[in-house]
C-alpha cells in the first residue's frame, strides 16, 4: 500500500493547481457517504410503508377490529371456513415467549452473576467462550434440537401425551437460544459496577451472596432489565425454532388441544405462520397472502415496542459511576 | 449486668444468624454455578443430538450431490453453492454500505438530532425480527425491482439484514483509531478524505474486516428471510448467475427436517454438522485475521 516518498531534493516544487478539483472530489465523497447512511433510514421507512400498505389491503377485506379480536385463524382454508382472527397466533407467540423467558431470564442472570462475581479468572476464560458458542449456533439447529431431542427424549417421559409438535419444546429451545444474550449483556452490566461498591458491602459485614444480590445487582439493574427485554423481543421474533418444532396448527385449533394455553399441543406463532405459508407456496393477491403482512405489521410493532422500552430503561435507570 | 447479658444474647443471635447467612451464601453460590453449568450441559445435549444421528450420514456425496427424493443419494451441493453466492454477495454489499455509513457517522457527521436519529435507527434495525426483512425483500427486491426469487434478491435482503452489525463494528474500529494520526495528516496539508482514506481506514481495516466476517457468519445461519424471498422448494442445480434461483444450507436443513421419513432427519443432522463446520472455519478466520493484523499494525 505505502509508496516511499521521494527524497526532498528530488521533489518538484509544490503545486496547488489541483485545489479546485480536490475540493470537488471532497464534496462528492461526502455525498456518497451521506447516501450510504440514508440506506439504513430507507430500510426502516421501507419496512413501515410496505407493511402498512400491504396490511391496509388486507384490512379492506377483514376489518381491523375483527382481525385483532377474532378467535379463529384459518387463512389457508377455503371459502366460508376461512377466518382471520389473530388471537390464537398472538397467544402462541406469547405462550412460547413466556416459556422462553422463564428459562433464559433466571438462568441467564444466574450465569451472569456467577461469571462476574464468583468465578475465578480461569473459570471465566473457559465458561465465557462456551456461552459464546451457544450464541453462535444458527436457530434452525435449535429447531432441530427441539423436534428431535427436547420433545422425544426430555419431555415425552414427563408428559406422556405430548404431541410431536408442541409449544413447550419450542419455548424451551428459544429459552436456550436467548440464554447467552441475557448472560453476556447482564454480565457486562454487573462488571461495570465499580469495585468500591462491593468492598463497601464486605466492610459492612455482608456475605458474598448478600453483596452480589443487594448491592451489585441493584446497581446494574438498568443493564439487566434491558437484557431481559432484548431477550423477550428476540423470543417474539424467533422464527425457525417455532417453524420446525411448534407445529402448523394455531394454539387451541389442533385435535387434542385443550385451549390457547395448552403447551403440549401444536401452537403456531405469528412468525411460524409467515414462514410456513411461504414454504408452502401461496398464491399472490389473495386475502390470505395479504394477511401475512397484517401479521407482520403486528409482529413488527410488538418487537419495536420492546426495543424502545429497553432503550428507555437503559437511559432512565442507568447509574453513572466515575 | 443486664446490658452485658443483652449484649451476650445479641452476639449469640448474631452468631446464629451469621451461620445461616454463610450457608445461604454458599447455597446460592451453587445455584449460580448450576445455572452456568446447565448452559454447558444443554450445549452438550445439543451437540449429542446432532452428532449421534448425523455422523453416520456424513459423507463426501453429501457435499457433492444434489438433493434427491432418495435419502441415500441426496446431497446439499446446490445449497452449499447457493450459500456461497448469497453470503458473498451480501458481504460485499453490506461492506460497501456499512463502511460508508460508519465513515460518515464517525468522521463527517455533526452532532445534531439527525445524526442521533440515524444512530438510534441503526440500533432499532438490529432488533427487527429477521422474517420482517424477508417481507421487505419480497416486496422491494423480488417484486418492485423485478429481481424475482433470485440469488440477487437473496443477497440484497441479507445485506440489509446484516448492515446494522457491519455499521456498529466498523464504527467501533474507526473510533479506536487515535486522533493524533488524523492531526498528523491534517498537519501535512491532507484533506479530510485523504486523511480518512490513507490514514484512518488502513488502521481500522482489521477491525472492519472482523466485523464483516462475523456478520457473514450470521448470514450463513440465517434462514427465515430466505424462506420468504427464495421459497423453500428444491433447487437441483448450483446457481450460475445472479439471476438464478437458489437454495442455502439452513434452508436445505429446514426442508429435510420437515419430512416424515427418519432418514431425512438423519440427513438434516449431517447437514447441520457441515453447516457448523463452515461456521467454525469462518469464525476462526475472523479471530485469526484479527490476531494477525493486531501484531502487524500496532500503534
Amino acid at each position: 500500500m505505502t509508496t516511499t516518498p521521494p527524497r526532498p531534493e528530488e521533489r518538484p516544487p509544490l503545486d496547488l493547481s489541483g485545489k479546485k478539483k480536490r475540493q470537488a472530489s471532497e464534496q462528492l465523497v461526502k455525498y456518497v457517504l451521506v447516501a450510504c447512511s440514508l440506506v439504513t433510514v430507507a430500510t426502516t421507512v421501507g419496512i413501515i410503508i410496505i407493511l402498512l400498505y400491504e396490511a391496509l389491503r388486507f384490512f379492506r377485506d377483514i376489518p381491523f377490529w375483527n382481525f385483532l379480536t377474532g378467535s379463529t385463524w384459518t387463512p389457508l382454508f377455503s371459502g366460508s371456513q376461512q377466518e382471520f382472527g389473530v388471537v390464537p397466533l398472538v397467544m402462541g407467540t406469547l405462550m412460547t415467549s413466556v416459556v422462553a423467558a422463564l428459562i433464559s431470564l433466571p438462568l441467564g442472570l444466574g450465569a451472569a452473576i456467577y461469571l462476574s462475581e464468583i468465578a475465578s479468572e480461569r473459570g471465566r476464560s473457559v465458561l465465557k467462550p462456551i456461552l459464546e458458542v451457544l450464541a453462535g449456533v444458527p436457530t434452525i439447529v435449535y429447531g432441530f434440537f427441539a423436534l428431535t431431542f427436547i420433545t422425544p427424549v426430555l419431555l415425552q417421559p414427563l408428559i406422556p401425551g405430548i404431541g410431536t409438535f408442541n409449544g413447550l419444546s419450542a419455548g424451551i429451545a428459544i429459552g436456550i437460544m436467548a440464554l447467552p444474550t441475557v448472560a453476556s449483556l447482564s454480565e457486562d452490566a454487573l462488571r461495570a459496577v465499580p469495585r468500591s461498591l462491593r468492598e463497601a458491602g464486605f466492610a459492612l459485614g455482608a456475605t458474598k451472596f448478600e453483596t452480589s444480590v443487594r448491592v451489585v445487582v441493584p446497581a446494574a439493574v438498568s443493564g439487566i432489565v434491558a437484557s431481559f427485554l432484548l431477550a423477550i423481543s428476540r423470543a417474539i421474533g424467533e422464527t425457525m425454532i417455532v417453524a420446525v418444532a411448534a407445529g402448523q396448527a394455531p394454539a387451541g385449533q389442533s385435535g387434542g388441544s385443550d385451549g390457547w394455553w395448552d403447551l403440549t399441543e401444536s401452537m403456531q406463532t405469528m412468525t411460524g405462520f409467515i414462514a410456513y405459508t411461504f414454504s408452502s407456496d401461496i398464491s399472490r393477491g389473495t386475502t390470505a397472502f395479504h394477511s401475512l403482512f397484517g401479521v407482520g405489521l403486528l409482529l413488527f410493532f410488538m418487537t419495536y415496542l420492546m426495543n424502545l422500552l429497553s432503550q428507555w430503561v437503559t437511559k432512565r435507570y442507568q447509574e453513572e459511576y466515575e | 449486668m443486664s446490658t452485658s447479658v443483652a449484649a451476650a444474647q445479641g452476639s449469640e443471635q448474631y452468631r446464629a444468624r451469621l451461620g445461616v447467612r454463610r450457608v445461604l451464601s454458599e447455597f446460592w453460590r451453587w445455584i449460580f454455578f448450576a445455572s452456568t453449568a446447565l448452559a454447558i450441559v444443554l450445549l452438550g445435549m445439543l451437540l449429542y443430538s446432532i452428532l449421534v444421528p448425523g455422523l453416520p450420514w456424513l459423507s463426501w456425496h453429501l457435499i457433492t450431490e444434489m438433493p434427491s427424493r432418495i435419502p441415500e443419494q441426496a446431497g446439499m451441493n446446490s445449497a452449499i453453492w447457493g450459500s456461497i453466492w448469497v453470503v458473498l454477495g451480501s458481504a460485499v454489499l453490506s461492506f460497501v454500505l456499512g463502511l460508508g455509513t460508519a465513515i460518515y457517522l464517525e468522521e463527517y457527521a455533526e452532532k445534531n438530532r439527525w445524526t442521533a436519529f440515524i444512530q438510534t435507527n441503526i440500533s432499532n434495525l438490529a432488533g427487527v425480527p429477521s422474517i420482517v426483512y424477508g417481507l421487505l425483500g419480497l416486496v422491494v427486491f423480488v417484486d418492485l425491482m423485478n429481481m424475482g426469487r433470485s440469488v440477487l434478491a437473496g443477497a440484497f435482503t441479507m445485506a440489509i439484514l446484516i448492515l446494522p452489525i457491519v455499521v456498529i463494528s466498523a464504527r467501533e474500529a474507526i473510533r479506536a483509531v487515535p486522533s493524533s494520526l488524523r492531526q498528523a495528516s491534517y498537519g501535512l496539508g491532507a484533506t479530510k478524505w485523504q486523511t480518512v482514506r490513507s490514514h484512518v481506514l488502513p488502521v481500522a481495516f482489521p477491525g472492519i474486516l472482523t466485523g464483516v466476517i462475523l456478520a457473514m457468519s450470521r448470514a450463513i445461519g440465517e434462514t427465515a428471510p430466505l424462506i420468504v424471498v427464495g421459497g423453500a422448494s428444491q433447487v437441483l442445480f448450483r446457481p450460475g448467475s445472479p439471476t438464478d434461483p437458489f437454495m442455502v444450507m439452513p434452508l436445505q436443513i429446514y426442508n429435510w427436517t420437515g419430512r416424515p421419513q427418519p432418514e431425512f432427519e438423519h440427513l438434516a443432522a449431517a447437514a447441520i454438522i457441515v453447516l457448523m463446520i463452515v461456521l467454525l472455519i469462518v469464525n476462526s478466520l475472523a479471530i485469526g485475521l484479527r490476531e494477525y493484523f493486531s501484531k502487524k499494525t500496532r500503534i
